[in-house]
């Protein structure tokens, strides 16, 4: 089996994607009391710490910050063969009220997005909560739609996309379109 | 990484990396019991059997917490007021609670290797919750568990365990999880009280607290258990406090940020001054807690495997 790989961004894309989601978000939700940004573990937990810092630094004040595993709330528990490891959450302020940008590397199916809005309304009722993903790679199973987009890239099921991080050990940031045939 | 067997019933055999993957399952779960809404739905659809054979407060109430917290159904089961009294047999009874599809089971039973027995018969996944003097294997995993909270490893660490180790099964289930994991483990209690060979385990033996007390990272006490082997290995109870009592004197021996743990139910004033069961050093109530979170990653390790869906 030949599997092709293709570099669809490069660490600079994703950079001026962060800043451009950073001025947005800031442009859409005045009320920066109550913003906040959870990362859905593990590429968005990083992408969402990568955002809060550009906030930070844009408006000179914190940001409430946390990060999601939504293991326990897959829709896919009973078909897998081995359990998945289940990672840490962490959300540390009261989600009650507040606006809640939820960050993702990819946006595939919706069915993570389902999972991860359950897994919020678990921990209080947030006022709004809008959605915020790297790349959008189509293929939607469920009714679901980002509100701030860094790029779409159409796939076909088949494809992948891989997003490296250099909070994971990689050398560079990178997003790769892998395609088998 | 995975777990190798589909049942747990005892840490003998039970390799690091498993213990790891329970000990940072465990974690996560710890984070679930701390919200306001102490609920997931990983586990909805479940069903899991407590079957008591053996009177039980903690880890009976701590595994229905557990699968409450992950949206499974538990039931309850003990041994007064079932068909056991009509005389049917253990496996006859399993079996029949296998056809109720149940999708673990957990089981404490009076004679070693019960759990075992029925493991074998069944396809559920058989959670040992003690068995005879033999083993409490999730009793251990939550003394390891807060162990490692409060020292942040286990590698290393010197763990003196004092009491009545010949009845208990905490203490084989400590044995076989502590050594795999690199720990140092120092057995005290009077001769009549430590099994004659245990050295064999890897461990070291002291007659007396008071040698080793000043080595220890972790004090475990045990609960001499009145009910097993009544009073014919101890000449008096108050003989064996006078040499084996964790009192606030002897304490003062002990390093200032030892930990002591005691697996429960306490006899206050036997094996434990209540000044030092209700002290600083003492993390007897966090291990209550810290049970429940591992008894929810023991049950979604076992209860989630796709495996036993399609045997349905």
């Amino acid at each position: 089996m030949n599997s092709a790989k293709r570099v669809v961004m490069k660490s600079k894309d994703i950079d001026r994607i962060m800043s451009r989601f950073a001025y947005e978000i800031l442009e859409r939700f005045p009320n920066r009391e109550n913003l906040a940004v959870v990362g859905i573990q593990t590429g968005g937990a990083h992408l969402a710490r990568r955002l809060v810092t550009k906030l930070e630094k844009l408006e000179n004040r914190t940001f409430d910050f946390g990060i999601l595993d939504i293991t326990l709330y897959r829709d896919d528990l009973a078909l897998e063969k081995n359990q998945p490891i289940v990672r840490k959450t962490d959300i540390p302020f009261q989600v009650n009220d507040k606006e809640i940008i939820l960050v993702d590397d990819v946006l595939y199916t919706g069915r993570t997005v389902r999972a991860a809005l359950d897994a919020l309304i678990d921990f209080g009722r947030p006022k709004r909560i809008a959605l915020a993903v790297l790349v959008d790679r189509g293929l939607r199973e469920f009714p679901i739609r980002p509100d701030f987009t860094g790029k779409e890239i159409q796939t076909i099921s088949g494809e992948t996309i891989v997003v490296k991080l250099t909070e994971e050990n990689e050398p560079v940031d990178q997003v790769m379109l892998i395609r088998e045939d | 990484m995975q777990l190798k067997s589909k049942d747990l019933l005892g840490l003998e055999g039970v390799s690091r990396e498993e213990i790891n993957l329970i000990l940072d399952t465990t974690e996560s779960f710890h984070e679930v019991s701390e919200r306001s809404i102490k609920k997931v739905p990983t586990l909805r659809g479940r069903t899991i059997i407590n079957f008591f054979h053996e009177p039980s407060t903690r880890t009976r109430i701590s595994f229905e917490i557990a699968a409450k917290r992950l949206s499974a159904d538990g039931v309850n089961f003990s041994k007064s007021g079932s068909s056991f009294s009509k005389g049917e047999t253990l496996l006859d009874t399993v079996k029949n609670l296998e056809a109720m599809q149940a999708d673990v089971i957990v089981m404490r039973h009076g004679i070693p290797g019960a759990p075992h027995f029925i493991a074998q018969h069944l396809d559920a996944a058989v959670i040992n919750a003690g068995d005879g003097a033999h083993e409490h294997p999730t009793q251990a995993l939550l003394d390891m568990f807060t162990i490692k909270r409060h020292l942040g490893k286990l590698d290393g660490i010197t763990v003196v365990i004092v009491g009545d180790i010949a009845f208990s099964r905490v203490v084989r289930s400590n044995i076989y999880g502590l050594i795999t994991m690199g720990a140092r483990v120092i057995l005290v209690g009077p001769p009549t009280l430590i099994p004659v060979d245990i050295e064999k385990m890897g461990v070291e033996i002291s007659y007396k607290l008071d040698d080793v007390i000043d080595q220890a990272d972790v004090i475990m006490i045990l609960r001499i258990q009145l009910e097993r082997q009544g009073k014919v290995c101890l000449p008096s109870l108050r003989e064996y406090a006078k040499l084996y009592s964790l009192t606030p004197e002897r304490m003062k021996q002990a390093r200032p940020n030892a930990v002591v743990m005691h697996p429960g139910p306490i006899n206050r004033g036997i094996e434990i001054d209540p000044k030092i069961a209700d002290g600083d050093h003492s993390v007897i109530l966090e291990q209550v807690s810290n049970g429940v979170a591992v008894r929810m990653a023991l049950l979604f390790l076992f209860a989630g495997r796709k495996e036993l869906t399609e045997k349905r």
